[in-house]
């Protein structure tokens, strides 16, 4: 698409009462505020069964006979189904893009047949008038299990003892990618080497509300209805139609208000899959809403990642070049339909990104587990690349007994330096990594919080300045997906109508979890329209009443969606005036719409109310001059093209004490200093950034999913899977930088992932900057009082 | 104790009268038979606090309750500290603030928020933080709703004054 620049003059960003910029509350909060939202969990249909489903206790085993007759005889119980018998309706799936080279994965069902192959998997559907009756009816159910061996460890997966997984694969190594930019060997020659293994423990997301799907298949119709908490319904509406046999137009999803999805919501899962079948095997509406056990044993787990990494440093602090070699186990399938090699190929993408060392070798490795399945979960990849190279710098700094901030002085890409790649390729357009480095310091008062340090160690008090530079992709065009074959769509649309009183109604492809969607497609529409944002109305999340979209995920909202709204709503101001300028018998260039009203352009005097306008339009366009047919309806799509993704970076600080008795960790102050490009919302987007921060934080502590030799996960509860509470967690300070890009008119990168990116490296680098009198160095997260008393030699 | 039994208790000041199974627990009870969905259930062990209600006065975790102990009892969920105007102040703070993203833990952020300012005239960052520490919220990171319960505890202040 040819972008149009703004005329000389105002642009359409900076017009009077222009809403780019400015906090404004989102539209509709009070829906929320007062309960009244319309979550799946919440919804209830005529004629709605309820189904739950029986999960395998082992993690690796052969399914005999399933006796389920007494179950059917209990009360309530409609349907009884196994994976047999869910076959006949819908396809097994296999998990691959093309453009991961050798990425391999085995069907997968909607229900386990013969094998299953994670604690968890799901053996049997119960379908009941109630779930508490679909409870009772599962406990009847008689399952014969052969228990397999179980492959758990990532480190031994690909031994030649270590059963393989699926024996059509050959082994279990799912993915592999390596990469050699430039001269390693020869850079470590002349370098001091510090190495380090990184360990990162397997997260999940803990959406609030847990994943929740109503499915209708109306078969007077033909026609299946998804009710489902999704951040990409057109994917949605794709994958279901093509596993049951449908044509698109066959499938409408809605989506609502959903209960948080950091990722955990953009994927397709197996019990979805069921619940979309059962609905069209039992001709009637169908509701799954997991259970939290449900939610740790199947939700997408992530991260999970042990990482070697190396790193050269001159004497001077010249950084000379990086080495990882990352392993990872994913489960045992690669996810549908985004495959679970991605955060691994991010991993090699990123590492050592914010530097200028051009010399860099990765290896990754993606292995099979008997554990439940890992794919993308907000900032994929990110924590990982960030954490072994901060970690690294700051290991390096201390080899060479140089200061953290100054190594990353020397060594990160000057600001004006841009465009460039990195060694694997990454395209930048424009990062402000110094500029933003300064304000950090300048905000948190590097040097007197140095001094703070110092003289509290004095009286045994250990504090700790950890320091992170990150890169984000946001913005991610179809080089993510598209070109792999998967139908998942990188374009995102917007349709704009002025309505009958002048009011404007927006469809937008992209959707809202909480982030803002609505509010920022709202001010752009506005702002250019000259409309003010109470008279425009947003509908999202429903494949029947918008245009065919991406959705809301990988930060690419407010640059994508957003830019397609601030095209299309430039349309129909252009189809508007045409209107008025017949109808005042002025030019369209002679009038402007300021708060709702058409204005002469040079004086701002008012001439005719929009509303006004519309009724003339739709009410008596006889009297409109002939010829004149007016179209206030206008639809725009984008797609970034010029660039795979728009890189946005940044830069966090965090400010910790550790108690070396019961090594426990304090959190004091944190601090982000960010580039999203234009921002269109300043609170939305530091709202964004605190809640990236406060889950890279739980990262960085509390969170892991912990899995017993044969594969059992320990803590699948709120109560024993830790996440961050109010109490523990600091206040964040925010800064900002801004280098719009310059591809899109509205110039705005994504900001949703740039908390979580960084906040687990500052953290980790914190508390060993804070443990450094002990000698004590930790690379592994979370950082439990039980990590932290180990390196300490207490326990 | 499996046979339904009769259960009298006023729900936001309306008087109900039910029939129900003794091991139905309160949230359900809220949802699913008075569709007042705005309680929400996150967990069903008594951590996240999304489903929390106020009966005769105190939050209580309506997951952990059964609805049968709720017999006699007066039960207010967010549907009627909404309507009643209880909360319209601190529901304003929220919005001004940004306070809530997804929605979900809402309804139960504002109940254990309402709690403490009943309680605490002007209750510090650190009092707030405390108090909410039974409420996961995984989409704010907290920041925002402390700053929205601490500006309505310095306008209820004020006003008292």
């Amino acid at each position: 698409m040819t972008v149009t620049r703004a005329p000389a003059g105002l642009s359409v960003l900076d017009r009077p009462n222009s809403y780019i910029g400015k906090t404004v509350p989102r539209p509709n909060l009070d829906r929320l505020l007062q309960g009244r939202g319309q979550y799946v969990s919440d919804l209830e249909l005529p004629r709605m069964a309820h189904v739950v489903f029986l999960r395998s206790p082992y993690a690796h085993a052969r399914i005999g006979a399933i006796d389920a007759d007494a179950a059917k005889r209990m009360p309530g119980v409609i349907s009884i189904v196994t994976g047999r018998e869910l076959e006949r309706v819908i396809t097994p799936w296999v998990g691959v893009l093309s453009h991961l080279k050798g990425l391999k994965s085995a069907p997968q069902h909607a229900i386990a047949v013969d094998k299953v192959c994670w604690q968890g998997e799901a053996v049997a559907a119960i379908v009941a008038t109630s779930r508490a009756a679909a409870e009772d009816a599962m406990e009847h159910i008689a399952v014969d299990y052969e228990e397999l061996g179980a492959v758990t460890d990532m480190r031994t997966a690909l031994d030649s003892a270590t059963p393989v997984i699926h024996a059509s694969l050959g082994d279990n190594l799912a993915f592999e990618r390596t990469l050699n930019a430039g001269d390693v060997d020869h850079a470590f020659s002349e370098s001091e080497v510090v190495e380090a293994d990184f360990v990162f423990g397997r997260h999940t997301g803990v959406t609030l509300e847990p994943r929740a799907v109503v499915a209708d298949w109306n078969a007077a119709e033909a026609r299946l209805t998804i009710y489902q908490g999704t951040q990409a319904p057109h994917m949605v509406q794709n994958i279901a139609a093509l596993h049951l046999g449908l044509k698109e137009a066959q499938v409408r999803v809605v989506c609502k208000d959903v209960g948080g999805s950091f990722g955990i919501k953009v994927h397709i899962y197996a019990d979805e899959m069921a619940t979309y079948a059962l609905s069209k095997l039992l001709r009637r509406p169908v509701k799954f809403v997991a259970d939290r056990v449900e939610s740790f044993n199947t939700d997408i787990h992530a991260r999970d990642h042990r990482c070697r990494g190396r790193i050269g440093v001159k004497p001077d602090g010249t950084i000379t070049a990086f080495e990882i070699d990352d392993l990872t186990g994913i489960g045992p399938y690669s996810m549908y339909p985004r495959t679970s090699a991605i955060e691994a190929n991010q991993v090699v993408n990123l590492v050592g990104g914010p530097y200028v060392a051009l010399n860099y070798r990765a290896r990754a490795r993606v292995v099979f587990q008997n554990k439940n399945v890992m794919c993308q979960y907000r900032a994929v990849g990110h924590p990982i690349a960030c954490s072994v190279t901060e970690g690294l710098v700051d290991l390096a700094a201390a080899k060479i007994g140089m200061d953290p901030v100054e190594i990353r002085r020397r060594n990160l890409i000057a600001d004006d330096a841009y465009p460039c790649a990195s060694p694997s390729g990454m395209k930048f357009e424009q990062l402000s990594h110094h500029v933003s480095l300064a304000k950090l310091l300048q905000m948190m008062d590097y040097d007197a919080l140095r001094a703070e340090q110092a003289a509290l160690r004095a009286r045994n008090i250990y504090r700790g300045i950890g320091i992170a530079s990150f890169i984000e992709v946001t913005n991610p065009s179809a080089a993510f997906y598209g070109v792999g074959g998967a139908k998942i769509s990188s374009q995102d649309g917007v349709a704009v109508r002025l309505d009958a009183q002048g009011s404007v109604i927006c469809q937008t492809s992209i959707t809202e979890q909480g982030q803002g969607s609505e509010s920022l497609t709202a001010q752009i529409v506005g702002s250019v329209l000259g409309v003010s944002m109470d008279r425009v109305r947003v509908t999202l999340g429903d494949t029947d009443n918008t245009p065919y979209g991406g959705g809301t995920w990988a930060s690419r909202g407010a640059g994508i969606g957003g830019e397609a709204a601030l095209q299309a709503a430039k349309v129909l101001r252009r189809n508007i005036l045409d209107v008025a300028a017949a109808i005042l018998q002025s030019t369209p260039a002679g009038l402007d719409i300021v708060n709702n009203s058409i204005v002469n352009a040079g004086d701002g005097a008012p001439r005719m109310e929009l509303n006004e306008l519309a009724r003339i339009v739709y009410f008596r366009p006889d009297t409109l001059p002939p010829g004149i047919q007016p179209e206030l309806m206008a639809t725009r799509h984008f797609v970034p093209r010029q660039y795979p993704f728009a890189f946005t970076n940044g830069v966090q600080a965090s400010w910790l004490e550790v108690d070396t008795e019961t090594g426990f960790v304090t959190l004091l102050k944190h601090w982000v200093v960010e580039d999203c490009g234009t921002i269109i919302n300043p609170q939305l987007v530091d709202e964004q950034i605190r809640g990236g921060v406060v889950q890279g934080l739980g990262a960085a502590l509390f969170e892991k999913c912990i899995y017993d030799e044969r594969g059992q996960l320990t803590n699948a509860n709120m109560a024993d899977y830790l996440v961050p509470m109010s109490g523990e967690m600091p206040d964040i300070e925010i800064g900002h930088v801004v280098s719009p890009t310059q591809e899109t008119e509205l110039g705005a990168k994504g900001a949703g992932e740039a908390g979580t990116a960084g906040a687990a490296a500052a953290v980790a680098n914190a508390v060993n900057d804070a443990l450094r009198p002990f000698g004590a160095t930790i690379t592994e997260i979370p950082l439990t009082p039980q990590v932290i008393l180990t390196a300490l030699g207490r326990i | 104790m499996n046979a339904p039994i009769p259960v009298s208790l006023l729900v936001n000041g309306e008087p109900i009268d039910a029939v129900i199974l003794p091991r139905l627990n309160l949230a359900d009870f809220l949802r699913d038979n008075l569709k007042l969905t705005g309680t929400h259930v996150g967990c069903e062990h008594g951590v996240c606090g999304a489903c929390t209600v106020r009966i005769d006065g105190e939050i209580v975790r309506s997951c952990l309750m059964l609805a049968v102990q709720a017999q006699g009892a007066s039960v207010e969920t967010i549907e009627g500290l909404s309507d009643s105007g209880e909360i319209a102040d601190l529901q304003a703070a929220f919005r001004e603030r940004n306070a809530l993203q997804c929605g979900y833990c809402t309804p139960g952020m504002l109940m254990t928020a309402q709690d403490l300012l009943k309680h605490t005239s002007v209750p510090d960052r650190r009092a707030i933080r405390e108090h909410l520490s039974g409420n996961y919220c995984r989409c704010t990171g907290y920041q925002a709703i402390v700053d929205a319960v601490e500006a309505t505890a310095k306008t209820r202040a004020e006003r008292a004054a």
